[in-house]
């Protein structure tokens, strides 16, 4: 009922046509293989299937009739002299076969997940809470343009750039090296190629974001605490804390 | 002995406060749970499935992924920190005129002559700032279980990114209560971007909305702070958060 396709049909006949210039020409096509052409022989010259599996088709095709016991071959000659058979592949059983999951160890979200993240949401609150009763957020005097402040920071999180800024050109210490460092933190996951996930394999990447994290922490740090007037550094047990958050 | 005694304290608790009328009015059949509460494996399935939280947990996750031990929490907590931060932050904005003339005033009454001001204010501004330092221990934490590897690759790139937004959504508040720390600290960040290549003086124009900063800055860092940063986060954080399921949970342990 169903049209084959042009293409399909075409090939079909194609390799039709081939199959039979390659046995000789004279046999009919669709007639079942004589018991006299074994398998093997016939598509001898096709260069597709590799000898050695080739060769084990011959020798499965030239082996003795099975052992008595084993089921009767129908009638219409199957078995190793009636059909060609050859085996091309074998499929391991763990590939294909094995599909039972392996078991996870798993826990119901309510209440165990649920409950876990209730209680750090109610003890971030409560810290919050505990914390702005006795700590007021900074509002200095109402913003003087004519009056710069000495030192100027930039918010605490900036202060490791501002921190660059006295060491490099502005667009060195601005844009350069925080471009690159965040350049290589969003490609962490494509520059890192080591599948494991075991701190003792990854010594090189730990050390490096070490390294990194601390270079912006220090730098934070010294921004923050070691940073006064002119933004020179002082020490703040000396020259007292020039911070605001 | 000692243990047995607390955990038959506990279930003697547990007896009292499930056989009390408070508890009964909750979980009793038709009463807010339609047809009653009783713990069994089904009915905790179905508290995730039939609710809005399927939206972010599935039923079951690994043990592992409950160890407070594991994630410290920390993702979860920047989220938490971030619904904090907007709800005091709505609270913030029925008192305040993104105005240079007005702006700092609206502060200083919001303090000392609105009910809850002053805490509110506080809240929101601690808030913000371990908001920064959890997001940034959130992606130390990740790192070093090497949770960015396959299949979690892309979903770290997105996790710099809800990095970079918390510290632009930051930076966009620090100009707000336009006093003095306000505008000096973000003279100098601004100034700072304004060395970005080819561009630098047209990025600085941009953000400031002028040569210097006035009150047209004060305006668009308004906007940017309460309505165009956070609505591109929470775009990210769907991602962030649909990407964690997909991708098979949180990473297991190393």
């Amino acid at each position: 009922m169903t049209e084959i396709p042009e293409h399909l049909r075409k090939r079909a006949e194609a390799a039709k046509a081939k199959a039979q210039a390659a046995a000789g020409g004279d046999t009919p096509t669709g007639d079942a293989p004589s018991a006299d052409a074994p398998a093997g022989t016939a598509p001898a010259g096709d260069e597709k299937i590799p000898s050695h599996l080739l060769d084990r088709g011959t020798a499965a095709a030239d082996m003795p009739a099975p052992p008595a016991g084993a089921p009767a071959a129908p009638a219409g000659g199957s078995g190793p002299d009636g059909h060609n058979q050859r085996l091309l592949t074998v499929v391991k059983s763990g590939s294909i076969q094995d599909t039972r999951a392996t078991p996870v160890d798993k826990v119901h979200v309510w209440p165990h997940l649920l409950v876990a993240e209730f209680l750090s949401a109610l003890v971030i609150t409560l810290f919050l809470l505990l914390f702005s009763i006795f700590v007021n957020a900074p509002l200095l005097e109402l913003a003087d343009f004519n009056k710069t402040p000495n030192p100027s920071k930039a918010p605490w999180y900036f202060l490791g750039l501002q921190e660059l800024l006295t060491m490099f050109h502005p667009m060195v210490a601005g844009v350069t090296i925080p471009g690159i460092g965040l350049f290589l933190l969003i490609m962490a996951p494509y520059i890192d190629k080591n599948p494991s996930k075991r701190p003792e394999d990854r010594k090189f990447a730990i050390s490096l974001m070490t390294i990194h994290l601390m270079f912006w922490s220090v730098l934070v740090m010294i921004g923050s605490f070691f940073r006064g007037p002119g933004f020179n550094f002082v020490f703040p047990w000396n020259a007292g804390l020039f911070f605001e958050l | 002995m000692a243990d047995d005694k607390k955990s038959g304290g506990m279930s003697q608790l547990t007896e009292q406060v499930q056989a009390s009328q408070a508890w009964s009015s909750i979980f009793r059949p038709g009463s807010i749970f339609r047809k009653g509460y009783s713990d069994s494996p089904r009915n905790r399935s179905y508290v995730i499935m039939n609710s809005v939280l399927y939206h972010l947990h599935p039923v079951k996750v690994k043990r592992h992924a409950v160890k407070v031990s594991y994630t410290l929490c920390l993702g979860g907590l920047s989220f938490f920190l971030f619904i904090h931060l907007t709800v005091t932050g709505i609270f913030l904005m029925f008192f305040y005129r993104p105005t240079a003339a007005q702006a700092w005033n609206d502060i200083q009454t919001l303090q000392t002559a609105v009910g809850f001001g002053l805490i509110v204010r506080n809240m929101h501004r601690w808030a913000a700032h371990l908001m920064v330092l959890s997001v940034f221990l959130h992606m130390a934490r990740v790192f070093y279980h090497g949770a960015y590897k396959p299949p979690r690759e892309f979903n770290w790139v997105i996790g710099v990114m809800l990095l970079q937004f918390t510290l632009l959504l930051s930076f966009t508040g620090y100009l707000l209560p336009w006093d003095q720390l306000a505008l000096w600290a973000v003279t100098v960040g601004t100034n700072m971007m304004g060395f970005t290549p080819v561009f630098g003086e047209q990025v600085r124009f941009v953000l400031l909305g002028g040569v210097e900063i006035g009150t047209d800055t004060l305006l668009r860092w308004y906007t940017l702070h309460v309505l165009m940063l956070p609505f591109v986060l929470v775009i990210f954080l769907a991602i962030h958060f649909w990407r964690v399921r997909k991708d098979g949970g949180i990473s297991g342990p190393l």
